[in-house]
């Protein structure tokens, strides 16, 4: 539900807005419910507005998590235990 | 006033200021200058030049083929085209998917009193470049004028005619289990061109409308022997509707490739933003061909050497299925149905 | 897109699956209730359910505004457009909402009422300054990842003192919801409803935070874990239920991280605060009338409260008897258990709620998973 989009702050313009850019694809959104976003930064858009900034580091952890082996591939190949 | 008025001088339509008012659509002398200045000039050919009621055409060797179409697209300019071209294109279009040469068009106009002559000239003129270039006259046509509000500034409708070859036979209920599907390339440019326009939407959006006559890139398909079963344009509805519409005419189900579907990247993000799926967005200028498995590889390599289909690609195939469903296969491994579209697509929050 | 194409990549989607494949326990049943819409959406699209082990389920819940609207508050608007010659301003979502009398938003469009679509409130603030000589209503509609936009601009027109805009206000709060499906007396029974985890919301998170999804494990035992939009979101946060499952826990995890806090969006709550209170009961379409779930628009800014403004009452209209939405929306049903599925109810000509918006469970499995109810011959 709700229909937002990462998107990346291209352009401060009035007071409090910006050009987002997604892709090659450019609208002005209202900055005001995020404190001290910058040019350069991701914000998460919804109805035309930035929601929240994307936490970059978060982001490449996560892309880091689904990366992992499971769990018990894991326990199964311990350093001095035989590998499976 | 200063000198002579000169002899036969008839005072010329005002395009630069003029709108089209009721007297246009009446038949007497306003609507006569009207098609004089505005449209004859523009579409002239020796059928136009008859000044008949209806055009005599010479014998046309071979089956025929009519299509017609009705364009009342919204915005009337966009990015990449307007209503004009787009009208031109689509009914040639129409009748080249059915494997004819398109020959002749004709075109009608309903007019909303108050337009701007100077939009209307556009349009024309938009149109007699298009049919110049696609090689296809407009030979016949009408005009009429409604009252304001009764129309949304213009509305064009167009009819086309062509002539099959023999052996020549194309239909969305040919299509057998084991043959391929192709498209000639990336699909929703001319829904997101048309999309971006939209009130209230305002997306600034570098997309232009594929909006092409196919009758040249046609012919190259027909003239390699393939066994081409079906050709057809996925115009509203997008690529997905498209193939419902040939599934259930051939009793066959078609499953397609997400990953192989080309779409731009800047398509793409615009359907993000709206929350929309390419695969039901409008194309004006792209054909689905669907041919036996066989002459696949010989058809694309075909059609990715003519401008228009450089992005060619095969994209999925037919099968027997009692449900005669549409699915895709998506870039995660994953089955869903493709579905006819519910309504119009809209761009949604939730 | 960055931050969209790697959360979609195919290799990562294998290695998750594979993960959740040896990790789900072959002798245990999994059943996880996607809240919300998006994520019907993400599972669908994705054919996220193909990849899945047979014994992990996912059970669609009730998180689509658009799905538990109930007509009543669609007549609402349709009279305001029709009747007092407003302009109704809504989201594309809202239009093909049916109503009563057989009408719509957009029906009534084509009747004559100046409904308009617009992509954010600003949109129908600037039509309100466009014209001035005419009354605008905003139909608010919407969880709390919509909320903080409509107070501000309800906030925005107080300031700039635009007298002819008010707002029809119709927002909902999920974990209102998420309560009341977990007090219905099926899931309070073991066996009838399984359902052992929730996977929270992306974007309604992102706004009020982890925090308020901790009464619900903690009360109720049921793991939940927050997850963003992307289907490998998707399918790590099932990954990471079943985890929990497995080690007999029963907390609030994020998946979300790069939106998601613990806290939330201060400001953008501070904002909805400020203008918006809570509603002592609002009726759900397809769960009935549920308490302190939903929000209602401050006496402070009365002036753009287009229900007290226009006075129109709210009159409750019940759905078709044979609409099973009710016990979909709970999960105690699926789609394919509603006698009117598929036939009568169709997205085309949708009976209830489930089948209104392209999220709701019978319109996703309607469009995306229908196949599965038979079988197909594949190439």
């Amino acid at each position: 539900m709700c229909l937002a989009i990462p998107a990346r702050i291209e352009e401060m313009t009035t007071p409090g807005n910006a050009i987002v850019n997604l892709g090659g694809v450019r609208k002005e959104i209202s900055l005001a419910l995020v404190d001290d976003a910058t040019v350069g930064e991701y914000v998460i858009v919804h109805v035309g507005y930035a929601l929240q900034k994307v936490d970059q580091e978060e982001a490449e952890r996560t892309l880091a998590m689904f990366a992992e082996m499971g769990q018990l591939d894991e326990l199964r190949s311990e350093p001095n235990g035989t590998a499976s | 006033m200063n000198g002579e008025v000169k002899k036969g001088y008839v005072r010329a339509l005002d395009i630069k200021n003029g709108r089209v008012d009721m007297s246009h659509g009446s038949g007497g002398r306003a609507m006569a200058q009207l098609i004089e200045e505005l449209f004859a000039g523009a579409f002239d050919n020796e059928y136009l030049r008859q000044g008949n009621d209806g055009a005599l055409l010479p014998t046309a060797g071979g089956r025929l083929v009519m299509a017609t179409d009705a364009h009342v697209v919204s915005p009337l300019f966009f990015p990449g085209g307007d209503i004009g071209c787009l009208s031109v294109h689509g009914t040639i279009n129409d009748v080249a998917v059915m494997g004819a040469k398109p020959l002749y068009l004709s075109a009608s106009f309903i007019l909303e009193e108050g337009f701007p002559l100077i939009n209307l000239q556009r349009i024309v003129q938009s149109m007699a470049a298009a049919a110049r270039e696609a090689g296809v006259p407009v030979v016949t046509g009408d005009t009429k004028v409604v009252e304001q509000g009764k129309a949304d500034g213009v509305f064009i409708t167009t009819t086309g005619v062509g002539v099959v070859m023999d052996g020549v036979d194309l239909s969305g209920a040919n299509v057998r289990p084991g043959d391929v599907i192709l498209i000639s390339g990336s699909m929703g440019d001319h829904g997101m061109a048309i999309m971006s326009r939209r009130e209230n939407l305002a997306f600034d959006v570098p997309i232009e409308s594929d909006t092409a006559a196919l009758h040249h890139l046609i012919a190259a398909m027909l003239e390699t022997g393939a066994a081409i079963r079906c050709l057809r344009d996925p115009t509203r509805g997008g690529l997905a509707t498209t193939l419902n519409e040939i599934a259930k005419q051939s009793l066959v189900g078609l499953t397609i490739n997400e990953e192989a579907i080309p779409v731009k990247p800047v398509v793409a993000a615009a359907c993000e933003f709206l929350g929309l799926d390419p695969l039901y967005v409008a194309n004006e200028g792209k054909l689905i061909a669907i041919c036996a498995a066989a002459d696949a590889e010989r058809l694309l390599a075909v059609m990715r050497a003519h401008p228009l289909a450089g992005d060619a690609a095969i994209i999925g195939a037919a099968h027997a299925d009692p449900h005669h469903f549409v699915q895709m296969k998506t870039s995660f491994g994953g089955r869903r149905n493709v579905d006819w579209l519910a309504g119009e697509q809209l761009p949604r929050i939730c | 897109m960055k931050y969209i194409d790697e959360f979609r990549d195919g290799e990562l989607a294998k290695n998750i699956v594979a993960n959740i494949r040896r990790e789900a326990a072959t002798d245990k049943n999994y059943s996880f209730m996607e809240f919300c819409g998006g994520h019907t959406h993400a599972i669908s699209r994705y054919g996220i359910a193909d990849l899945l082990p047979v014994n992990v389920h996912m059970i669609h819940g009730p998180g689509c505004p658009v799905c538990v609207l109930p007509i009543g508050r669609v007549d609402q608007a349709i009279r305001l457009a029709r009747e007092r010659n407003v302009i109704v301003c809504t989201y594309a979502d809202t239009l093909r909402v049916p109503a009563s009398d057989n009408l719509s938003l957009m029906r009534a469009k084509a009747r004559g009422g100046d409904v308009r679509m617009i992509y954010s409130p600003q949109d129908a603030l600037k039509i309100a300054r466009d014209n001035p000589q005419r009354e605008v209503v905003f139909f608010a509609i919407g969880f709390e990842t919509t909320t903080p936009p409509t107070a501000l601009i309800i906030k925005q027109a107080k300031d700039e003192g635009i007298t002819n805009f008010s707002v029809l206000c119709n927002h909902v709060l999920t974990p209102a919801a998420i309560t009341h499906i977990l007090q219905s007396p099926e899931v309070r029974q073991y066996g009838t409803v399984p359902l052992d985890g929730f996977i929270g919301p992306a974007h309604v998170s992102v706004v009020i935070g982890s925090q308020p999804y901790e009464h619900f494990s903690n009360e109720y035992r049921k793991p939940v874990v927050i997850a963003g939009f992307e289907p490998l979101d998707v399918l790590q946060a099932i990954l990471m239920l079943i985890r929990q499952i497995n080690q007999g826990r029963a907390e609030v995890e994020n998946e979300f991280t790069r939106a998601v806090t613990r806290e939330g969006n201060l400001k953008a709550q501070a904002m909805v605060s400020e203008v918006l209170e809570l509603r002592r009961s609002f009726e759900w379409r397809g769960l009935g009338e549920v308490p302190y779930s939903a929000l209602k628009i401050r006496s402070a800014y009365a002036l753009y409260d287009a229900e007290t403004r226009y006075g129109i009452g709210y009159k409750p209209v019940a759905d078709n008897k044979a609409c099973e939405c009710g016990a979909i929306l709970r999960g105690v049903k699926k789609p394919q258990d509603c006698k009117v599925f598929g036939t009568v109810c169709t997205p085309e000509n949708p009976l209830g709620s489930c089948m209104v918006s392209s999220e709701g469970a019978c319109a996703a499995h309607y469009s995306y998973g229908r196949f599965k109810d038979i079988e197909v011959i594949l190439a």
